[in-house]
């Protein structure tokens, strides 16, 4: 049992997958469904990895009064909670979950009512009566295609055709109608797709087979229409499946916003509310921890808060009463009140929004590899079929229906199952193998794109830097100091205090010490009073430099002074290098200071860099680059750098950037190192390769296939091999791209 | 060649059980959380405390 107990003491996940997190908790209530008597709440559950985590959170809900049920879904992080209305706080089921050590938000139904994958099942019920037809019907063309050579009596090789075809037209019927569907509606608007030269194949085939059938003939493709479409219906659903799941990712990063804020009510009683239901002139409650939800006008307290999200300054400043804030900031240290001058819709984070959503238009009018390879395809079967048949009928005068076999027989060899599968399996290998190195692909064409890029853009804070704070003058520091100064600093969460305790290490507090909101911590170190703080608060003078800068001063000791930076990712400058030396150039474009811009830019080996950008100049850089003709990817965590990462030609965000920035990115990237971009781009490169190697070996092979059809010499036996073969190719081709090491420097 | 009478339909009926089996299976939600269904395998919470291993 000992086992059990030590579970639940320990926060987080038990297999030490995922570490342990602690929060603020949001209050769900806006978000519960009630139906019937029953109260149902969806959480997005962060952080749950094993059966550990499964126990104990199910566990601990269950073990809630009131709670009649509690589900984690561990594929998908959601945690279904039900209870009999009013039985159960909502708050009390996330806070349950939050001092369990996981991470939970509620997740709006409303964006989750397409949760539901309809299409993706209806095609896996296609894809299951095709196998299911195309492997009975194969049983029974084998028999016939091995009696050929009079083995097998008429009678019996009638019959075998009569079942195949009734288990055949049904199932085409059911199984072709994704096919029929699309092609139809192409059809209608004047065009042709790639579904119009298969739905004819099929309906064509079938037709052919069922006339030869009733007078007696020796050759039907009723294997051929089925086969045809169970292979292309493999290659559509891992298409979806593909498409499904990065939709699914982004619609939970959206989802996540459905947030709430703490309202005072005008008889001073705390209300919790949607977000959305901020009006301007709300008196909102922001306590340690909370973002800001709307813009507005700080009316009480005084706090330090964070804008490295909204502006990417990396040093934290502070808010007093009369102060304007933006929606995103985060507050650090002690409770604020605000009085909302905007809605949330209208604040900067819907703006930055509306240009995520103009940068997402434009990318959606991107052609993906498979479409062009279409473009190209379909108009020259049609030619060819047509041809075949105009050929065979007036010039060879071989009569209508042996014009009309030989016309089928080019479709349905030259039908595009290499080509359907080529790139579908290509992708889903290659998002597999990033998934496994940290990185989740959110968008089906992002690996095409991410390889046709020649520039790689950065931001700086939060993404080539940890986006935090740390002492960098700490060879200077007396340790006497050091140590004073943090015993002061672990009273408080200022940035600075906890990069100075960061520096120390574990240890004690100062006994009766204060913090003064902008000015610094007062305390007794070693019962001397000292100081922590601005240098004209503890008396030094203010010296040169423009870095952050925190003085210690104890009794009448001489002032130490502690200098700051935001500390470059270990690995930052061999991934620069190493993208260079993949011949790309390199760009960051901070929204920071330009010293501290300069002092990383320098650090990295001399990197082009602008400081001092809004969101829009950012975009605008961007703009520039591709009106140069070049292709650009962004990397970057920041909601400033939001709207960039949807407007670049690619984009990544690691996996600690703001809700919106994940949204917005192609790919996100999880850990501290910057590494995973290397590989993102790598893969998508050789993934690029797999599909032109693929799209080559099906001109190829068609090439060959095409004749021998148009001149008669295809039977069914020959086109089921040769549709089965060149599909196993193709796929073992995009197969090797989960083994290949890319190539080193 | 008589026999085929029997086993064509025998074939097509075993055929076919596996492919309601997979409707069946995918109506039923058994696909919904793969990931779950592999861990859950690994919860004990089914037996009663004097048949857990002891640590």
């Amino acid at each position: 049992m000992t086992t059990l107990t030590t579970l639940d003491d320990e926060l987080g996940c038990p297999s030490g997958l995922e570490p342990a997190h602690q929060g603020g908790t949001a209050d769900p209530a806006p978000f519960v469904r009630r139906k019937d008597g029953v109260s149902t709440l969806e959480l997005l559950v962060f952080g749950a990895k094993c059966a550990g985590c499964i126990s104990k959170i199910e566990g601990g809900l269950n073990s809630v009064p009131g709670v009649d049920s509690a589900r984690l879904n561990l594929s998908t992080g959601k945690l279904a909670v039900t209870w009999r209305d009013k039985a159960v706080d909502p708050r009390a089921i996330v806070s349950k979950v939050t001092s369990l050590g996981y991470r939970a938000a509620p997740f709006d139904p409303a964006s989750a009512a397409g949760d539901k994958d309809v299409e993706g099942r209806a095609l896996l019920r296609a894809l299951a009566v095709a196998g299911f037809a195309a492997a009975n019907i194969m049983l029974l063309s084998v028999a016939v295609w091995a009696g050929v050579n009079g083995e097998m009596g008429p009678a019996t090789r009638e019959l075998m055709h009569y079942i195949s075809g009734a288990i055949a037209i049904p199932a085409a019927a059911y199984a072709g109608r994704p096919f029929f569907r699309s092609a139809f509606g192409a059809l209608k608007n004047g065009h042709a797709n790639m579904d119009v030269p298969i739905s004819l194949a099929v309906i064509l085939a079938l037709g052919l087979s069922i006339y030869e059938t009733i007078h007696g003939g020796v050759e039907a493709y009723f294997d051929a229409a089925v086969m045809l479409l169970f292979f292309l219906l493999i290659g559509r659903y891992l298409d979806h499946r593909l498409r499904a799941k990065a939709r699914a990712a982004a619609r939970d990063l959206l989802a996540l916003q459905a947030t709430t804020a703490t309202r005072l009510g005008a008889g001073g009683e705390l209300q919790s509310i949607s977000t959305r239901d901020i009006h301007p002139g709300d008196t909102l409650i922001l306590s340690p921890g909370d973002r800001a939800p709307a813009d507005g006008e700080v009316i009480e307290g005084r706090s330090n808060v964070d804008l490295s999200l909204v502006t990417g300054e990396s040093a934290p400043a502070v808010l007093e009463p009369g102060n304007k804030l933006h929606a995103g900031v985060l507050n650090l240290s002690s409770r604020l009140v605000m009085r909302a001058t905007k809605t949330a819709d209208d604040s900067l984070i819907a703006d930055l929004t509306r240009l995520i959503e103009a940068g997402e238009q434009s990318k959606s009018r991107y052609r993906r590899l498979a479409d062009k390879a279409a473009s190209l395809y379909v108009p020259i079967v049609h030619t060819l079929a047509a041809a075949t048949f105009l050929v065979w009928f007036f010039i060879l005068d071989a009569g209508v229906r042996v014009s009309m076999m030989n016309a089928i027989a080019v479709l349905i060899i030259t039908c595009p199952c290499a080509l359907g599968l080529a790139a579908p399996a290509v992708q889903v290998v290659a998002t597999g193998r990033l998934f496994r190195a940290g990185v989740l692909v959110k968008s089906g064409d992002a690996l095409e794109r991410l390889s046709e890029v020649d520039t790689m853009i950065f931001d700086k804070t939060g993404t080539l830097t940890y986006g935090r704070q740390r002492v960098s003058n700490l060879g200077d520091i007396p340790w006497s100091a050091l140590e004073g100064a943090a015993s002061l600093a672990r009273i408080s969460r200022h940035p600075l205090s906890r990069a100075i305790v960061a520096s120390a290490g574990p240890g004690k507090g100062a006994p009766g010490a204060v913090e003064h909101q902008g000015f610094g911590i007062e305390g007794e170190v070693d019962g001397v009073k000292a100081r922590l703080g601005r240098a004209d608060w503890v008396g030094a003078s203010t010296a040169s430099g423009d870095a952050t800068e925190v003085w210690y001063v104890r009794g009448d000791e001489p002032p130490v002074r502690f200098t700051f930076d935001d500390e470059l990712r270990p690995d930052a400058r061999e991934t620069i290098d190493t993208l260079k030396a993949r011949g790309l150039s390199v760009t960051m474009l901070s929204g920071d200071q330009e010293a501290p811009a300069q002092k990383i830019a320098a650090a990295l080996g001399g990197v082009e860099y602008r400081a001092r950008l809004t969101p829009q100049e950012k975009i605008g850089e961007l703009q520039k680059l591709s009106a140069a003709g070049a292709k650009a990817a962004m990397v970057g965590d920041g909601l400033n750098d939001a709207p960039s990462l949807a407007a670049a030609h690619a984009s990544l965000s690691p996996g600690t950037a703001a809700d919106a920035s994940q949204a917005a990115a192609d790919f996100v990237y999880q850990g501290e190192k910057l590494a995973p971009i290397v590989e993102a781009f790598d893969v998508s490169r050789l993934a690029r390769r797999r599909m032109l190697e693929n799209f080559a070996f099906a001109a190829v092979y068609n090439l060959f296939a095409a004749p021998l059809a148009a001149f008669g010499f295809v039977t069914p036996l020959i086109a089921a091999l040769a549709m089965s073969s060149s599909s196993i190719i193709v796929t073992l081709n995009a197969l090797r791209l989960a083994k290949t090491q890319p190539r080193k420097r | 060649m008589d026999v085929l009478i029997y086993l064509i339909p025998i074939a097509l009926f075993m055929g076919g059980l596996g492919l309601v089996g997979f409707l069946w299976s995918l109506k039923s939600g058994q696909y919904e959380d793969l990931d779950g269904a592999a861990q859950r395998i690994l919860l004990d919470d089914d037996l009663e405390n004097s048949e857990r291993a002891e640590d």
